[in-house]
């Protein structure tokens, strides 16, 4: 018995400990409140609000950075613009007053209200956000703000994800609005990278290379892609066309077009990430060593310089994008391909996962003190599942358990959100989550969708 | 060398043997009174008081040759004081050889004239055109080779996260050396890859990495064996060609290879 209430304590702080990450990240227990009664449209606008009331409530809620508080509590009386808000005569109610909001049974902090109407041909949304602990309508005001979209369902659903994006800078969460994916899709019969919105919408093809195509990293400046190409050989006389062997490419996000970079001459070289500078790539390469290893590079491929030196494999460098000075990296030094740190010189080498099962896929949380990564650990090889880490402290987190293959998490700006592939069927695909693991949400449907990179997008 | 050519052949030596006595006989006898003269080849006139100019011999050796060859003509004349043979060759000795480069048949005439009369003999050098040679093919050797190389070889297998080469895989690379030699020997413009592949569990990008290892570790055996590593190439495609796709061990086995396919 006493046995059995030792094991019983063990598990328990084990997950109390386990759930700490995700909810430091995540600000779990110290969310502010807030109420988002559904916003009621003017006229023909009424149509809309179906697509309007989700999204705000969904972008809202997504975030992860605020507590929503349920419909079913809300007052019967619910205002719609400040001009509604009556406060109570001798104890009585004369309408919507701040302490409906604020008291039991909603308790809440905040309060988003508004109305949305058709103008000039225009769906206009009058949207407010009041924190309902304030005595009055004219302290409690944080937002009061005119959105304008097209009077259709695109157009309901912009303005309501411009308001929540207003909504959650006022909380300091940065809107993953504007921000982009990139991945690599085998869609058209060739893996190609492909881009889409944070939402799974605008998926759209980057490049055209009719190969293998693969790999995809961006600079944090957001102005450049590097990607592993197998380069196409054109067909000769009794030869069909063929691969030639791996190299990075770079192109311009923003022209889109392919920039100089001159690769190594090795049987191998492959785009494992930009540093923080956005001037610099770390890459994996047979050159000179004759087995993969990792080295930095200029962005053009010069200043070519080694930073491993061992005769196992070296894969997936990423540098930590707070500091630069440091990064993670995959090694079969020491067995099976494992995750270690080191400084950007390749001094201070230090494994952080335990030596079981097979790692890969390290990423770095913005905030530059914890990892995601992919993990069989506890079940057979190629069953990956997602973890994070803390690095200072080595606490795990394990956000996926079992539910098919699940590979290259890969951090939102936010530093909350993460999106990640999983093949839960015959197909692989991209999905989001928390990173607490819930919220999940599949962005792809077509063909295989695997190395999923979120960034911040031109905003 | 035909029938009709050793019948030929066989004529040319009786004529040369009745020749021999004829030369010899005169010569051992000086003082006596000549013989009565050889059992004359063409005429069976009587013979003159003065001696006719007489062809003996005119052959071409040999007769019928590729365009662009040689063919020697060979003669013997007696009684003559004046000899020539057609076709540019002009005035020659009574006894000689000639190399001649026809490049079409042509038919040598030797005329021969001395005070008694005078003989001529004519023989003929046939010239053939050599087939063209074999046309090169668009495809030619290096598809056979290309050919030979993809049913001949065999893969070389790998256990899981490994890219140490079995005993299994010893055996294969040795036989794929024996088939490498031999199709660069007879090729020399003949490449080949070494592609390394992995199964699908490890990560793709660990996958890249382990497929240059394997790749690589089969070349280095095959360089060991005597097999021109300038010639070799690696190539890793990591788990991205996978020739069998079920999750299991047999397929993630077949997967896990070295495998040669021509260069380009």
């Amino acid at each position: 018995m006493k046995r059995t209430i030792f094991l019983l304590s063990t598990i328990f702080i084990s997950d109390v400990s386990f759930a700490q990450i995700s909810g430091d990240l995540m600000k779990q227990g110290g969310k502010p409140a807030i109420a988002v009664p559904d916003f009621r449209g003017a006229g023909g606008a009424q149509n809309l609000m179906n697509s309007f009331n989700s999204t705000l409530w969904g972008d809202l809620q997504n975030s992860g950075q605020l507590k929503m508080l349920p419909k079913t509590v809300y007052p019967l009386t619910i205002p719609q613009q400040p001009a509604d808000f009556r406060p109570p005569l001798n104890g009585r109610s004369q309408g919507p007053w701040l302490s409906d909001w604020s008291g039991p049974p909603v308790n809440g902090n905040y309060l988003a209200f508004g109305y949305t109407a058709t103008q000039n041909g225009q769906l206009a949304l009058y949207g407010w956000l009041y924190d309902v602990k304030q005595a009055n309508p004219s302290s409690a005001q944080l937002l009061a703000k005119v959105y304008v979209g097209s009077p259709d369902e695109a157009g309901a659903k912009k303005i309501a994800q411009e308001f929540a994006a207003d909504i959650l800078k006022l909380f300091g969460a940065s809107s993953l609005m504007g921000s982009k994916i990139y991945f690599v899709s085998d869609r058209t019969g060739h893996k190609e990278i492909w881009s889409m919105n944070y939402d799974g919408s605008d998926q759209k093809e980057f490049t055209h290379y009719g190969t293998i195509t693969t790999f995809p990293v961006v600079s944090q400046d957001g102005t450049k892609i590097a990607f592993t190409v197998y380069p196409m050989r054109p067909a000769s006389p009794g030869h069909p066309a063929t691969e030639g062997q791996p190299r990075i490419y770079v192109h311009s996000l923003e022209t889109g077009r392919k920039l100089v970079y001159l690769n190594q001459e090795a049987s191998m070289n492959a785009a494992s990430d930009f540093m923080p500078d956005s001037r610099h790539l770390l890459i994996y390469s047979t050159a000179s060593t004759g087995i993969s290893q990792i080295f930095m590079t200029d962005v053009d491929g010069g200043g070519f310089h080694r930073i491993t030196n061992t005769r196992s494999l070296e894969v997936e460098a990423k540098a930590n994008p707070k500091t630069g000075t440091d990064m993670v990296f995959l090694s079969g030094r020491g067995g099976t391909p494992q995750i270690y740190r080191m400084n950007i010189d390749g001094t201070d080498v230090a494994r952080l996962t335990t030596g079981e099962g097979d790692c890969a896929n390290p990423s770095w949380n913005p905030n530059g003190q914890i990892i995601a990564f992919s993990w069989t650990r506890g079940f057979e090889p190629g069953n990956f599942n997602i973890f994070i880490m803390d690095i200072a402290s080595g606490t795990l987190e394990q956000l996926t358990h079992g539910a098919g293959r699940n590979e290259n998490p890969n951090w939102a700006p936010d530093g909350v959100h993460l999106v990640f592939s999983s093949k839960r069927g015959r197909t692989s695909q991209i999905f989001t989550m928390l990173a607490d693991g819930s919220g999940l949400q599949q962005l792809t449907t077509q063909g295989n969708n695997e190395k999923p990179v979120w960034t911040k997008g031109t905003q | 060398m035909s029938a009709s050519d050793r019948l030929h052949a066989s004529k040319i030596a009786a004529t040369l043997l009745v020749l021999a006595i004829a030369v010899v006989a005169p010569g051992c006898k000086k003082k006596v009174p000549p013989p009565p003269p050889p059992p004359p080849t063409r005429d069976v006139a009587p013979a003159p008081t003065v001696a006719r100019a007489t062809v003996d011999s005119f052959t071409a050796e040999p007769s019928t040759i590729e365009k662009g060859q040689s063919s020697t003509l060979s003669w013997s004349i007696s009684n003559a004081t004046d000899m020539s043979i057609d076709n540019g060759i002009g005035a020659v000795q009574s006894r000689g050889q000639r190399q001649v480069f026809p490049t079409s048949s042509t038919t040598y005439t030797l005329t021969a004239n001395g005070p008694g009369g005078s003989d001529s003999r004519t023989v003929t050098v046939s010239v053939t055109t050599p087939p063209p040679p074999p046309p090169p093919a668009p495809t030619g050797p290096r598809l056979s080779s290309a050919e030979m190389l993809q049913q001949q070889s065999q893969d070389a297998f790998f256990d899981y996260d490994k890219s140490d080469i079995r005993a299994d895989a010893r055996d294969a690379l040795t036989r794929d050396a024996g088939l490498l030699k031999q199709i660069f020997a007879q090729d020399p413009n003949f490449t080949v890859v070494v592609e390394g592949h992995c199964d699908e569990r490890g990560s793709a990008e660990y996958n890249l990495a382990l497929g240059d290892k394997r790749a690589s570790a089969a070349k280095d055996f095959l360089v060991q064996l005597g097999v021109a590593g300038d010639r070799i190439k690696t190539i890793s495609y990591g788990k991205e060609r996978p020739q069998c796709t079920e999750a299991n061990e047999e397929c993630w086995q077949k997967n896990r290879r070295a495998h040669l396919s021509a260069g380009q």
